[in-house]
């Protein structure tokens, strides 16, 4: 939800609380106002006729309310000595609205000549439910406006006022951390934002910071491991090559020949799949999958060969992604790779390749693999395998990279299907 | 039967050619300096050697080299600024660039600045000598680079070999196999090497020597129906040297 639309719903939903509210308030207020002002009438009306009831006794006649909104009838002393005014609401027929109207009506009692008179005044009144529906209308239109002003005021207004609050999420949105580009905030009056950019920035800064000393790191621990490495197997090279060992002192400098070897293996899937895990491979390109995958198999032709596996590639449809090539030469040829380390002599390799996609099957063990531990790292099916267990992660890896998705299924061959992008 | 020696045998230089090939090797790490210009040596190389950037700067500064060896992380500064500063000046020579860092990035800025090769930490020896050798054919040699072995001539430009005049048929594999162990010649060549400068590191390395041996049966079977005076041997678990 964004954020307009949650102040703006967040501010009606205030205004109904407030308005009803109000109204109520409001509307009682003005009742009792009303009533005070009506009742003063009243009163003032009653001094009146009782004071013409004094010099002209036909008002003492008068029993009646027709035209003149009060009557007169004598009562009894005991009715009238202890009376105290009553203000009540009643109703009446009125002509001209044809119907029974609200009056108030004042009933009170005075003495003239010794009798005791009950004196009533009325007086037309408002309706009430006509002065609640007023009300009511006045306020639902009042609250509209305000709701209007607020959508308005949140369009124009907040959609200025947050303008470097979206600059900097454009900004954001655009950053990568091992790119070159630095964000740009856009200057501002409002505290909380330059706040918010001066922080933003900080952040980014101290990350790139991290980020690149990770980075040196890897370079480091490659620097620091490769050259001793390369040093040993140069000086065990040396030593193989002067010609004075027996066989079994060759077989041992052969098998710790082959255990650096393979270390120095183990060395550069790990860094490989460090870089690959911090995009280090910004540089992409369009690569022709097709084209791609018939070359790596043109490559492995002499090994297959050797293997007695035969490898056969359908091309469905063309395949072009979007990818760094390099990173997709590793992907494809981990994969073939795969396919032909764990099949049998004699076997074979079925490459499909659809519109981003593509499909490997190939013989091999009679067992499917657990889908669980395969793209593990280290997981090795044969532990003694001279593999360093980090072919299939690494493949996955730049699949995660990619947002490709990798799927292995066993159908008395063993499918690896990857669904490009 | 005594064998007769080819009449055009030119004995076991490397080059036809007599020039004495100078080469630079910077380096900070000592023992595998050491290490580098004892193998170069033997090849008949003339070796000097840089521990630091500020040394090798005076070096490439002062004196012309064939071939230079660069490792890009040196005490002082990096190497590929002194690649750079190499290149501003307009010397000529060779430069491959050694690290240990394999990283992509450097790979490519290497070569951007002209550098002619790249190799990664760690190598074979035998994959060095494959590369100066190679840079150095096509910069400095301008193609007088035919190797002679007793009655063997190979061509590694036009890719081709005989022995005596006798024309050999090898198909590309066998023929860069046969090229890269007369270039580590009486030098033992790790199978991995071997397989990796000829099928390229995608090579499976669980079973490689089970298959590069069959790929050296073949070219033995070859080498000797042509009655050419090498040998290739295999060194127990290790790998191949050809011996002439």
């Amino acid at each position: 939800m964004k954020l307009q639309n949650i102040t703006t719903a967040w501010f009606v939903a205030a205004l109904v609380l407030l308005i009803s509210v109000w109204a109520t308030i409001f509307y009682f207020a003005l009742l009792n106002e009303i009533y005070d002002s009506i009742d003063d009438g009243l009163d003032n009306q009653k001094q009146l006729i009782i004071q013409r009831a004094a010099f002209d006794s036909t008002v003492l006649q008068h029993s009646e309310f027709r035209e003149s909104g009060y009557s007169i009838k004598q009562v009894s002393p005991a009715a009238g000595i202890n009376f105290t005014d009553r203000y009540v609401d009643t109703s009446l027929y009125m002509q001209n609205e044809d119907d029974n109207e609200p009056v108030r009506m004042l009933t009170t009692m005075f003495r003239q000549n010794g009798a005791y008179y009950q004196l009533q005044v009325i007086t037309s009144m408002v309706e009430e439910d006509d002065l609640v529906a007023q009300l009511l209308y006045s306020l639902l239109w009042l609250f509209f406006g305000l709701v209007l002003s607020i959508i308005l005021l949140n369009k124009f207004l907040l959609g200025r006022i947050w303008k470097p609050f979206y600059h900097l999420l454009q900004q954001l949105k655009k950053y990568q951390l091992d790119a070159q580009s630095n964000i740009n905030t856009a200057p501002t009056r409002i505290e909380e934002f330059r706040l918010l950019n001066e922080n933003i920035t900080a952040l980014l800064h101290r990350n790139k910071l991290a980020y690149n000393s990770q980075k040196q790191f890897i370079e480091n621990a490659a620097h620091e491991l490769q050259t001793p490495l390369a040093i040993s197997i140069n000086k065990l090279e040396s030593l193989a090559d002067r010609g004075h060992m027996n066989e079994e002192e060759l077989q041992l400098l052969g098998s710790a020949l082959d255990h650096l070897e393979r270390m120095t293996r183990l060395n550069r899937s790990l860094l490989l799949l460090s870089r690959i895990e911090n995009k280090q491979f910004n540089d992409t390109e369009t690569v022709d999958i097709n084209g791609l995958v018939r070359q790596l198999v043109e490559d492995f032709s002499d090994q297959a060969q050797f293997s007695n596996i035969t490898i056969a590639i359908t091309d469905e449809a063309p395949c072009v992604v979007h990818i760094n090539r390099g990173l997709a030469t590793i992907l494809f040829t981990n994969l073939i790779k795969n396919a032909l380390v764990h099949n049998h002599a004699g076997g074979s390799i079925h490459i499909r390749i659809g519109d981003k996609k593509v499909v490997v099957e190939n013989t091999g063990d009679d067992t499917p693999l657990d889908t669980t531990l395969l793209f593990a790292r280290f997981y090795k099916k044969n532990p003694s395998a001279a593999s360093t267990g980090l072919g299939l992660a690494i493949l996955k890896a730049i699949a995660d990279l990619h947002g490709y998705t990798i799927q292995y299924s066993y159908t008395g061959l063993h499918v690896f299907t990857i669904q490009l992008k | 039967m005594v064998k007769i020696p080819a009449t055009d045998k030119t004995g076991l230089e490397i080059y036809s050619s007599n020039l004495v090939m100078k080469i630079l090797v910077i380096e900070d790490e000592q023992d595998m300096r050491n290490g580098l210009v004892q193998s170069l040596q033997q090849e008949g190389y003339t070796v000097e050697t840089a521990s630091n950037f500020d040394a090798a700067l005076d070096k490439i500064m002062v004196y012309e080299y064939d071939c230079i060896l660069l490792d890009i992380g040196l005490p002082g500064g990096n190497g590929l600024e002194l690649l750079a500063q190499l290149k501003r000046e307009g010397k000529d020579g060779s430069v491959i660039i050694v690290s240990a860092k394999d990283s992509l990035e450097d790979k490519i800025t290497g070569l951007n600045l002209g550098a002619d090769d790249y190799l990664a930490k760690p190598f074979h020896m035998a994959e060095l000598h494959a590369r100066v050798r190679s840079v150095l054919r096509r910069n400095t040699l301008n193609g007088n680079s035919q190797i002679t072995l007793n009655n063997l001539l190979i061509d590694p430009i036009d890719r081709w070999a005989r022995v005596d005049e006798t024309p050999m048929i090898f198909n590309r594999k066998e023929f860069d196999v046969l090229l890269y162990l007369a270039i580590n010649k009486n030098r033992l060549v790790h199978k991995n090497a071997l397989a990796e400068h000829v099928w390229g590191d995608r090579i499976d390395e669980a079973n490689s020597f089970d298959f590069v041996y069959s790929q050296i049966k073949n070219l033995r079977k070859k080498l000797k129906e042509h009655g050419a005076e090498v040998e290739i041997q295999a060194v127990y678990g290790i790998g191949y040297k050809l011996t002439a």
